[in-house]
């Protein structure tokens, strides 16, 4: 069905954050109270709009998409291309400048412009809670979503570089003015960390654009556009290696691996839910999709170079995320929102392990399980943001026995625990298990001890329900959440939350039982992605 | 050599390109006139300046791709001087609008005559300074534009640390241009010329050793390296500029440093860089000296030592001082690659540093106007008080620290990629930390406005549509020009020609 669609959707779908913005900031905060409640309505009514039309465009997308079309280094097997001139300067003296407007998707992409439009969309249901300085929340929250969505499609390296730092500040105001006890702190930590791979990765664009002249992210591709005797040129230069790591390490943080992840607790013990949401479900993608679009192929002998060690990071990680999970069983404040935080440090692992391995079945599952870890820890981050709404503490030790109190959430909350566990059946044991097969073929030993992980997991996702759910409730938790029955009428999850949840449990059950939509999707451009790797690495014996 | 005709034909012709500076010299006279007439009036004698302003840079617009050598070859006129020229019009026209808004300028004050002439005297020794190209011409220019500043910087004389600042100013002033003058008569007695173009031309001829020519020159620089406040030239900076006025400090920030660092650029261009052998990609310099290391170690001192103190800084004038050191540092890496590439980029800098840095300071001026304080823990919950003064200042710090989608990315970006143009991969990489650093102070600022409330005030603040006019208009091209700069880039890159010796 591919060119069915003659209008730029990828701009639409950019873009459309901005009308919301722009719409937002219009409308007038109102004088007595009744117009303020009203006004805060209407913001909050229009940014779920918007973000519902960005999800049905991203469906229209999804259908119209031609999954035989690879992408990856070929413009012409990109789909929805848009390429527009966007700066074009006459230097006579130092070289021109060429900076295109260049939008495209293949495979990669696709997955991930799907995983965040239902992300923001469910998002902002959670942030109908939110009461203090609501347009700039909003405001805020719909910049974050432009840039994201935005990341996704950009194909020119300064494209792609302003979608990324434009991110930061929304993120740090979201963090910063709605979030917890200890918001300052984590949201300064949050900026200084992605702003010094955000600088490493400037100083690489720079030197690519140097040594290729052009800002075009597929050209970089291509060793013979690199000029003759420029900073990045040839193969295996020592420049071209520190280039690689330098960018590595700039999506690294994001991403987050050992031993770049400290940020990452903290941002999602302060963050608001939807905000912590937000975070694990999309912006932790984007640093793995930063490697797969951008450092692995453009330096591939130098990924080939480097590959055991980040196949020995991506293992650290996994097993390290999942002992710093189980070790918030008994140490610190024994917190939810920090465990389920070190666990997606430790999926992310998973993540590289896949990708590190340049198997087809392993870097599919990786690409599946950077989908499907987004939709599993946006539920879980949402479960506790229900709990710790009600409860306002989100202690381990503090609860017991709510199952006999909140019998759906307990459901609900079991769907998202044993999808993350890896339970057959749910979509994360599919991608666990691609991943493994993959990488076992290449990095056996490492394969089999990262493996461990899955008891691990099993070991302090199921004591955390064991925790919470089970045994006896506490006293202070006996009578109804709130006596005044204004905000919460009965004590089990509201009509709200489940419309936030439901959905993703549906996407969880249906890719756990039925996977092939998606991995049809991704497999296309995976293979070419590989055959264009596979002359610089090491794919294994077996 | 010649007989007087050619020197009156010289002279004649001479004044044709010295229009502006005429207009700028009649302007100092018309507004002392005018101040005397008028005597109720206030802004008089601000608007005469405007209107100077206004006339001069008609003059000057008229001098785009004009090469010639003035007053036998005392000034040259070229684009590069035209761009600097032109950006320390704009700013003083800027400024001089600031001033109409001032508080602090105003209290007991029946006008402010004297201070519009004094910015004039300062905007023609600026003028002069950066198209000299005689050595005594050059010090006579930093003398015309240092008195008039160190007036200016104690004109609140009723303020105890404004006469400090003042006091400061002259003693350092003095002491640098002394060091400078000690270079200046080295190399005239080394060279047995005060011009560039004869001095280039006779050390080219390789009669000068290389020891005396660096011992002269660096003293030289040092007299220049106080204008752009590097260090370790520096020291008077912060003091200067958190007493001077807040007007004055943003123009010192802003004009008085594009006037130093043209000057530093076309000395080394026309001075020190062989002009026959030379290519546009790198400056051949004359001897065995590289440059270029000694001004890298300037730019990185300068950079890192501006931005780790300014982390400490609880006064805003002072956080904005040494966030002006940093910059000078920024823009020295650019001069240190000695190439046309690296050129441009300063000039690009330039442009887009003016922009976000007097709409900063405007912003702290403004503020001070209501609340009577510079100190940044004032600042809490001022993004809620002010909306929009809180989201521009987000932006012109944003635009400080370097982040897209603002101008002052794109500065940094051509700043870098000349440096790592001229192959110091590890410079530009000091470069990026340092602005990671920076980040760290200037969003203080924003995590006050924003993420602290104050406890006692809570009150909104109001200001006038033409504050909030003017405010704008410095903040939507910082960030229109962070998404499409391709106009500035080339006139920089026009710009970018330095007269040298044909």
């Amino acid at each position: 069905m591919q060119g069915a669609i003659n209008f730029p959707i990828l701009t639409l779908i950019t873009f459309l954050p901005a009308l919301g913005i722009l719409i937002i900031l219009l409308i007038p905060s109102g004088k007595d109270k009744e117009a303020i409640d009203l006004s805060k309505k209407t913001i909050k009514w229009v940014s779920l709009g918007i973000t519902f039309i960005q999800l049905i465009l991203a469906a229209i997308i999804y259908v119209f998409y031609n999954s035989a079309k690879t992408g990856i280094n070929d413009i012409n097997t990109f789909q929805f291309v848009e390429k527009v001139n966007w700066i074009h300067a006459n230097l006579p003296l130092i070289g021109n400048i060429d900076i295109d407007y260049f939008l495209g998707i293949d495979g990669i992409s696709v997955p991930m412009l799907l995983l965040t439009t239902i992300i923001c969309f469910v998002a902002i249901l959670p942030s109908f809670k939110i009461t203090k300085a609501v347009k700039g929340y909003f405001a805020m929250y719909l910049l974050l979503d432009l840039g994201m969505v935005g990341v996704f499609c950009a194909l020119d390296f300064f494209l792609f570089y302003v979608f990324w730092e434009l991110m930061l500040l929304p993120m740090y105001f979201l963090i910063g003015i709605w979030g917890g006890p200890r918001k300052e702190y984590a949201a300064i930590k949050f900026f200084i960390y992605t702003l010094v791979g955000s600088v490493l990765m400037l100083l690489v664009m720079i030197g690519l654009f140097q040594s290729v002249g052009t800002f075009n992210i597929l050209d970089m591709m291509d060793p013979a556009n690199f000029k003759a005797g420029a900073i990045l040129s040839g193969s295996a230069t020592t420049l071209r290696y520190a280039a690689f790591l330098a960018l590595f390490i700039g999506f690294a943080i994001k991403v987050p691996l050992f031993p770049f992840h400290t940020w990452l607790p903290d941002a999602h013990v302060e963050a608001p839910t939807p905000i912590s949401v937000i975070l694990a479900g999309v912006l932790l993608k984007m640093g793995a999709y930063g490697m797969i679009r951008i450092a692995f192929p453009i330096f591939p002998e130098a990924f080939g170079y480097f590959q055991s060690l980040i196949a020995w990071i991506g293992m650290i990680s996994i097993l390290y995320g999942a002992l710093c999970a189980l070790g918030q069983h008994r140490v610190g404040k024994r917190d939810l929102k920090k465990l389920i935080a070190y666990s997606s440090i430790s999926h992310m692992g998973l993540v590289m392990l896949g990708l590190s391995s340049m198997r087809p079945e392993g870097m599919v599952g990786a690409i599946f399980q950077m989908f499907n870890h987004g939709t599993i820890t946006a539920m879980l981050f949402m479960i506790v943001g229900v709990i710790y709404d009600r409860a306002h503490t989100r202690g381990l030790d503090d609860f017991g026995g709510l199952a006999k109190k909140m019998p759906v959430y307990t459901g609900i909350m079991a769907i998202a625990f044993f999808a993350a566990i890896g339970l057959p059946g749910l979509s994360g044991f599919i991608s666990e298990v691609l991943v493994f097969l993959g990488a076992f073929k290449t990095f056996p030993v490492l394969t089999a001890v990262s493996v461990l992980s899955i008891i691990l997991g099993a070991g302090y996702m199921l004591w955390a329900l064991q925790k919470i759910f089970f045994g006896e409730l506490p006293n202070k938790w006996k009578g109804p959440w709130d006596p005044t029955g204004i905000e919460y009428k009965t004590d089990d999850i509201n009509g709200l939350e489940l419309t936030a949840l439901i959905p993703l449990a549906v996407i969880i059950i249906f890719l756990g039982i039925y996977p092939n939509p998606m991995i049809d999707l991704i497999s296309g451009s995976v293979n070419h992605f590989i055959d264009l790797m596979k002359p610089f690495v090491f794919i294994g014996g077996l | 050599m010649t007989d007087l005709s050619t020197y009156t034909t010289d002279l004649i012709k001479s004044f044709e390109f010295f229009k502006p500076e005429t207009t700028l010299t009649a302007t100092i006279i018309l507004t002392i006139i005018f101040d005397l007439i008028f005597k109720k009036s206030k802004h008089i004698s601000g608007y005469v300046a405007i209107i100077g302003i206004v006339i001069a840079g008609i003059f000057l617009h008229q001098q785009t791709g004009v090469e010639y050598k003035a007053f036998a070859n005392l000034l040259v006129i070229d684009d590069f001087g035209v761009f600097m020229k032109y950006i320390i019009l704009l700013s003083s026209l800027i400024i001089i609008i600031f001033t109409f808004y001032s508080k602090e300028l105003h209290p007991g004050k029946p006008r402010l005559g004297e201070y519009f002439t004094l910015m004039m005297g300062m905007t023609l020794g600026m003028f002069l300074l950066v198209g000299s190209a005689n050595l005594i011409m050059i010090y006579l220019s930093i003398e015309i534009m240092s008195i008039s500043s160190y007036v200016l910087a104690g004109y609140t004389k009723e303020i105890k640390r404004a006469s400090e600042a003042s006091l400061k100013y002259v003693i350092f002033g003095a002491a640098s241009t002394g060091i400078m003058l000690y270079g200046i008569s080295i190399l005239f007695g080394l060279t047995g010329s005060l011009n560039l173009f004869n001095i280039n031309q006779y050390i080219a001829s390789g009669n000068v050793d290389d020891m005396p020519l660096f011992v002269s020159s660096l003293m030289i620089v040092a007299g220049f390296g106080y204008k752009i406040s590097a260090v370790p030239f520096h020291f008077w900076t912060p003091d200067v500029y958190e007493g001077a006025p807040v007007t004055i400090t943003a123009y010192l920030s802003v004009a008085s440093k594009a006037a130093g660092f043209a000057v530093l650029l076309r000395f080394f261009k026309t001075g020190l860089v062989d002009p026959s052998s030379g290519t546009l990609e790198t400056w051949n310099l004359i001897g065995n000296i590289d440059w270029r290391y000694v001004l890298i170690v300037i730019s990185i001192l300068t950079m890192t030592l501006g931005n780790l103190v300014a982390v400490w800084q609880n006064n805003m004038k002072r956080l904005l001082a040494y966030s002006s050191i940093a910059h000078a540092g920024y823009m020295l890496m650019a001069v240190a690659v000695l190439n046309d590439n690296g050129a441009t980029a300063v000039l690009i800098y330039f442009f887009f540093y003016m922009l976000m840095n007097l709409g900063a300071f405007f912003i702290v001026q403004l503020i001070a106007n209501k609340l009577d304080t510079e100190d940044i823990d004032d600042y809490a919950g001022l993004g809620f008080r002010s909306p929009v003064l809180g989201v521009c200042l987000t932006i012109f710090l944003i635009s400080l620290t370097g982040l897209p989608p603002t101008a002052g990315f794109i500065g940094k970006l051509y700043v870098f990629t000349s440096v790592i143009n001229a192959g110091f991969v590890w410079l530009a990489v000091i470069g990026v930390v340092n602005s990671v650093i920076s980040l760290y102070y200037y969003i203080k600022v924003v995590r006050n406005m924003y993420l602290r409330q104050n406890e006692h005030f809570q009150s909104k603040l109001t200001y006038s549509p033409t504050e909030i006019l003017i405010v704008l208009m410095l903040a939507i091209p910082t960030l229109f020009f962070g998404v499409y700069f391709t106009p500035i880039v080339e006139w920089a890159n026009l710009s970018v020609n330095i007269l040298v010796n044909k």
